[in-house]
This record gives structure tokens, C-alpha cells and sequence, in this order.
């Protein structure tokens, strides 16, 4: 069953065509990747799934329901929840604050009631503490509790923001580059994070990743784009053995 | 040292202290044992500008919406609370030129409703003012929310059956003692310092932090940038009420904008995202000002007339601590810490704190 459809999609930015026809259909359960070379409209489908941009042409439905145009703030409600290329913590707050605050979108306390400290906001805002601890328990990142966001190193950064997507209670991940900037044995040990993740959080994910080891590896299945155009999808085989996707990327890769 | 630190039982005790000595000096004061009328109005007055200086840091350094239109909210209370205190006998000799609003002429309320009903009024013009102009970013929000602030001195200025235009209204009554305003104060900031270490406080600090990131989390941008406001402009708006009664006169050039930036220097003084720095600035800025008043007149060193000292120059030596301020010390008192023992301590005994690593450094 999918849980994400992509519908026909298409994104202009005045004569800029960035994402042209787009049809994708993310499977339930599964570990799906959009890969293409720079500028190929991969972070702008990712935009356009999220919310922030609403497309010219064409529509979103996340679990049959049409999520075209909606704001950001109610798409994550609804369970699609994100990360972005360039980490985005709030980096002067902790690491359980990160948490807390990704928790909030699901308060039922008003700001009276939470400002008073009224016992039903004070028993929410304390299922919501242990609601985190046990979150961040699960990632070992229990530990960096009290630290600050930006003084963790960049591979802890990187599954804090994973972490504070998944306490949305997201359905659906959307990793943008979740591996951008590691080295090796950094991008190995979030290969096998995401398959946990996945497992134990009974989550789909849908990423956009330039380390070809880490997507061959982990999807299910790949879509290609390259320039704004979907030119091949499949598992990792079909993919790497497909003419055009060679052409317009691996072949590029491989000599680098 | 640090055994005695992490005792709970001796910060209790210490804080404790604290609270007693500050009692005690607040009794003497207001028993008239101790200090004149001059101190006590200027210590009343820190109070005030203590709340509207946290209300200012709620919305410029914790929900990070670069807001100066604190002056016109307090307008809003000042003269909500100057309306409908004056005793009824006095309004006529008050409004003299143009008779006041019949309507008007006749509710006095208590001072106490006054008060909130002026908080109230004021976070109602803030959420009509914060939708539109809140979808503004940093520099053109700040000259958005200035405009609004002198809009609101015209409006006063020229609705002269309400506010008696430029004459302002007088003889407002005066409240017998400081616990009214330290009250209020402590009241306000308290209930400022619970919602932001609520979890809608800590909404307003991840978009602070990062707009794209806070919305992405679930976070309605708009629901909270409206909500920081306007709770922002109610104590702003209970401030100025408290400012009608201290000086028991309002006219409408006491809510003039420069006003705004003393409360900007305070809550950079103190650290913008500090409660504990922003009241601690608020007294040390409001008492600054007075003392930096001998700039203000003539001044003979030897015989000869120091041509620099005249009226206004106490703002130059303002506008040249802000910039230095600014220059050197971005972070303020506090920057965005709140006041410990430890903080405290450290410094005594002059132990550095952990210094912060810079930006980006991780990348």
C-alpha cells in the first residue's frame, strides 16, 4: 500500500522548471531513496511533499488524503515529519529541549492553562518529558541530554535531528541527505540507524542521499531524477544497470 | 566549594535570604523609614519598566520577532487606566475644551480592573496589529510595529473626547504604596517566567532559534508569533497602566518611540532570552538615567562653564553606551542564562564559565 503518492507534480519558479511531471508512489513500510545530480529538483520535491512550497501542476495525498498546498506545521501533524540538508537544530537550546519542542505540535493545554501550571497541562507536560527520555533512551543519545545542540559533534547532530522528527510521531520520515558531510564509518553506522529506526518505529522512510554505498545499500527501491524529470526507478540493480541513469549520474560518480 | 554548592538545603536558605532582605528594604522604604519620595518614585519606576522590559524580551529575545511598539501597548494601559480611575466629580474640569465622551463620563472602575482591562485592550490591538504585520521578518517587523506606536500617540493625541488630546488627562489617583507596583511586577514577571518554561515557551524559542525548523516540527509559526505578542503587548499594556498611575498625569508625548529603545537597551543590557538579567537592567538602566542627569545641566569646573554640559546630553552619553554595548558586549549581563548561585559564585571567586564554542564550529 502506499502511503505517499505523488501525483503528476510539477514545480515552476518563474520560467524555471525545477520539478517537471513528478510520479511517485512510496510503499508502506518501506526504504525508498530519490537520488540525481545537483540541481535535479530532489530538495524541491522534498519541499513540495512538506509544504513549503505549493506546486504549479499536480497533487500530494499522504494515506489518500490530498495534502496539495497545506502548511508545513499541519503536514507534520498529520505524520510526515523531516530533516534538512543543512542541519537545522535549535542549535542554542539541549538536546532534550530539541526533543520537547517536536512534542509540542500534539499539546492539548491551552497557553493559560499550561502558564498556571494547572494538573492536567503539568501531568501532559510530564508524559511528555518521559515521553522523550524513553525516545532518546532508544537512540542512545540519553546521555547528551543537557548538552546544547550545536556543541555535539556532527555525526550526534545528525541523529538528533532524526530523533526530533521522530518525536512527531511521524509515520513518514522525508531525510534529506542524511549522510552529507560524514565520513565512512559515520555513513555505516547510520545505514544500519535508519534500518532501525524503521524497524522499531514501524516507520516508511523516503530520502535523498548522494552516497551511493548508503542508498545501494539501504532502499527498497530508487527513483532518479535529473533535471526536474524522473528518468528511472527500481531497486538498486535496475537502477545501476539502466543506460540513461548512467549517463546522467553514476557513470560521473564512478569516475570521481 | 562545590559540595556546598550543590546543597540544596544552603540555596534554599540563600534564596531565602534573599527574598527577606529584599522584603525588608521594600518595608523600610515604603514606611517612609528609609529613602525620600524621589527614591521611592524611581525605584517604583524600575518596577514598571521591569515589566515592560521582560514583556519586550518576550517577544524580541525568546520568540525572536524584532518587535518595537512597546510604547504604543503602553499607551494603551496608561491611558485605559487614566480614562476610567479619575473620579467622576474631576472629569469635568479635565476635559474643559472639548466635553469627555458622555458614555465614558460616567464609568469609574476600580483601579485594579482598570489595570487589566488596559493589559486587555492592549493585547487586543496587538492581535489585530500582529496579523498582518507579523508576517513581516526582523527589520521591516521592527519598523512595522514602530510605525504602529506613533499611530497609537496620534490616535490619542487627536480622539480628544477620549483622551483630551495634547493636555493629557490628570489627577489620576495615585496608589499609597510600592507594593502595588513591586506586586504587580513580581505578579507579571512571574507569570511571564511560567510560560516560558512551558512548552508553548519553548515554542517561542524554537522559532528564536530557527522558523523553517520550528514549523517543520509542527509548530503553527503564526498561532505563536501572535500569541507572544499579544501577551507581550497585555503586560506591556499593565506596565503603562502602573506608569499612569505613578506619574498620575498621561499625555500622549510620554508614549513617544525613543521611549521603546530604553526598554531595547535593557533587555540588550541584560540579555536578550534573560529574565533575571532583564529585571536586574531595568533598575540598573532606570537609576543609570537619573543619575546621568548631572550631564543634563551646566556644570563649572574651576570657574570655567563646561560648554558640553546642557540639556541632552544625557542621551548622548545613552546613545554612546548603547553603541558601545552593542560593540562589546552583544551577549549582555546574562545573554540567554538566568541568574544562579553558581552564576553568582563563579564570579565571586572568579572562575571563568565554560566558555561557548562559536557557531558552526562543529561543521
Amino acid at each position: 500500500m502506499s502511503i505517499l503518492k505523488i501525483n503528476n507534480v510539477t514545480m515552476q519558479f518563474g520560467g524555471v522548471t525545477a520539478v517537471n511531471n513528478l510520479n511517485i508512489e512510496v510503499q508502506e513500510g518501506k526504504i525508498e531513496a530519490l537520488i540525481g545530480p545537483n540541481g535535479a529538483g530532489k530538495t524541491t520535491a522534498f519541499n513540495v511533499i512538506t509544504g513549503v512550497y505549493s506546486p504549479t501542476k499536480g497533487n500530494v495525498y499522504y494515506k489518500d488524503e490530498n495534502i496539495t498546498g497545506i502548511t508545513p506545521d499541519k503536514i507534520t501533524k498529520k505524520g510526515i515529519a523531516r530533516t534538512f540538508q543543512n542541519i537545522r537544530l535549535f542549535k542554542n537550546l539541549t538536546v532534550f529541549d530539541n526533543i520537547l519542542i517536536a512534542n509540542h505540535l500534539r499539546i492539548n493545554s491551552n497557553f493559560v492553562s499550561s502558564t498556571l501550571r494547572m494538573p492536567w497541562s503539568n501531568k501532559e507536560e510530564r508524559l511528555m518529558r518521559e515521553k522523550s527520555e524513553m525516545l532518546l533512551d532508544k537512540l542512545d543519545l540519553l546521555r547528551l541530554k543537557n548538552e546544547i545542540a550545536h556543541s555535539l559533534p556532527y555525526g550526534e547532530q545528525r541523529k538528533l535531528e532524526i530523533a526530533r522528527a521522530l518525536a512527531t510521531d511521524a509515520d513518514l520520515l522525508l531525510l534529506d541527505e542524511p549522510a552529507a558531510g560524514m565520513n565512512p564509518s559515520e555513513t555505516m553506522e547510520l545505514s544500519s540507524f535508519i534500518h532501525n529506526i524503521r524497524d522499531e518505529f514501524k516507520l516508511t522512510i523516503f530520502m535523498i542521499e548522494h552516497h551511493m554505498d548508503l542508498v545501494m545499500e539501504i532502499s527498497e527501491k530508487i527513483y532518479v531524477l535529473d533535471f526536474g524529470q524522473l528518468i528511472a526507478e527500481g531497486t538498486a540493480n535496475e537502477v545501476k544497470n539502466d543506460q540513461r541513469v548512467i549517463e546522467a549520474y553514476l557513470g560521473v560518480e564512478e569516475d570521481a | 566549594m562545590m559540595d556546598k554548592l550543590n546543597d540544596k538545603k544552603s540555596k534554599l536558605f540563600l534564596n531565602l535570604l534573599l527574598i527577606a532582605v529584599f522584603a525588608a528594604i521594600l518595608i523600610l522604604l515604603d514606611t517612609k523609614t528609609i529613602g525620600d519620595a524621589y527614591v521611592r518614585r524611581i525605584l517604583n519606576l524600575s518596577a514598571i519598566y521591569a515589566i515592560v522590559s521582560v514583556s519586550m524580551n518576550l517577544v524580541n529575545g525568546f520568540t525572536g520577532l524584532f518587535s518595537l511598539g512597546q510604547a504604543g501597548f503602553m499607551a494603551i494601559g496608561a491611558y485605559t487606566v487614566a480614562i476610567f480611575t479619575v473620579p467622576l466629580e474631576a472629569r469635568a474640569k479635565i476635559f474643559y475644551i472639548i466635553p469627555q465622551n458622555p458614555v465614558l463620563a460616567q464609568i469609574e472602575l476600580p483601579f485594579v480592573i482598570a489595570l487589566i482591562l488596559g493589559g486587555l485592550l492592549a493585547a487586543l490591538v496587538a492581535v489585530l496589529i500582529g496579523m498582518p504585520v507579523l508576517r513581516l521578518k526582523s527589520d521591516y517587523l521592527a519598523i512595522a510595529t514602530l510605525g504602529f506606536s506613533e499611530i497609537i500617540r496620534i490616535v490619542f493625541t487627536n480622539i480628544k473626547s477620549i483622551t483630551n488630546g495634547a493636555l493629557g488627562i490628570k489627577n489620576i489617583p495615585i496608589m499609597p504604596t510600592m507594593w502595588v507596583f513591586f506586586g504587580v511586577a513580581i505578579i507579571s514577571i512571574g507569570l511571564m517566567w511560567l510560560l516560558i518554561n512551558s512548552s508553548y515557551g519553548r515554542a517561542f524559542k524554537a522559532i528564536r532559534e530557527d522558523e523553517v525548523a520550528a514549523e517543520a516540527m509542527g509548530i503553527n509559526l503564526f498561532k505563536h508569533k501572535v500569541m507572544s505578542f499579544s501577551i507581550g503587548a497585555f503586560f506591556a499594556g499593565i506596565g503603562g497602566g502602573l506608569l499612569a498611575t505613578l506619574f498620575a498625569t498621561v499625555d500622549p508625548n510620554q508614549f513617544y518611540f525613543p521611549v521603546t529603545y530604553n526598554f531595547l537597551l535593557i533587555i540588550v543590557l541584560g540579555g536578550m532570552g534573560s529574565i533575571s538579567g532583564t529585571i536586574i537592567a531595568s533598575f540598573v538602566v532606570t537609576i543609570g538615567l537619573e543619575i546621568l542627569r548631572f550631564f543634563d545641566e551646566p556644570l563649572a569646573l574651576f570657574g570655567v562653564n563646561i560648554p558640553l554640559f546642557r540639556p541632552g546630553l544625557r542621551m548622548v552619553v545613552f546613545s554612546i553606551l548603547l553603541m558601545v554595548l552593542v560593540l562589546f558586549f552583544r551577549n549582555g549581563l546574562l545573554g540567554q542564562k538566568e541568574l544562579s548561585w553558581k552564576l553568582v559564585f563563579d564570579w565571586l571567586s572568579g572562575k571563568k564559565p565554560i566558555k561557548k564554542t562559536d557557531e558552526g564550529g562543529a561543521a
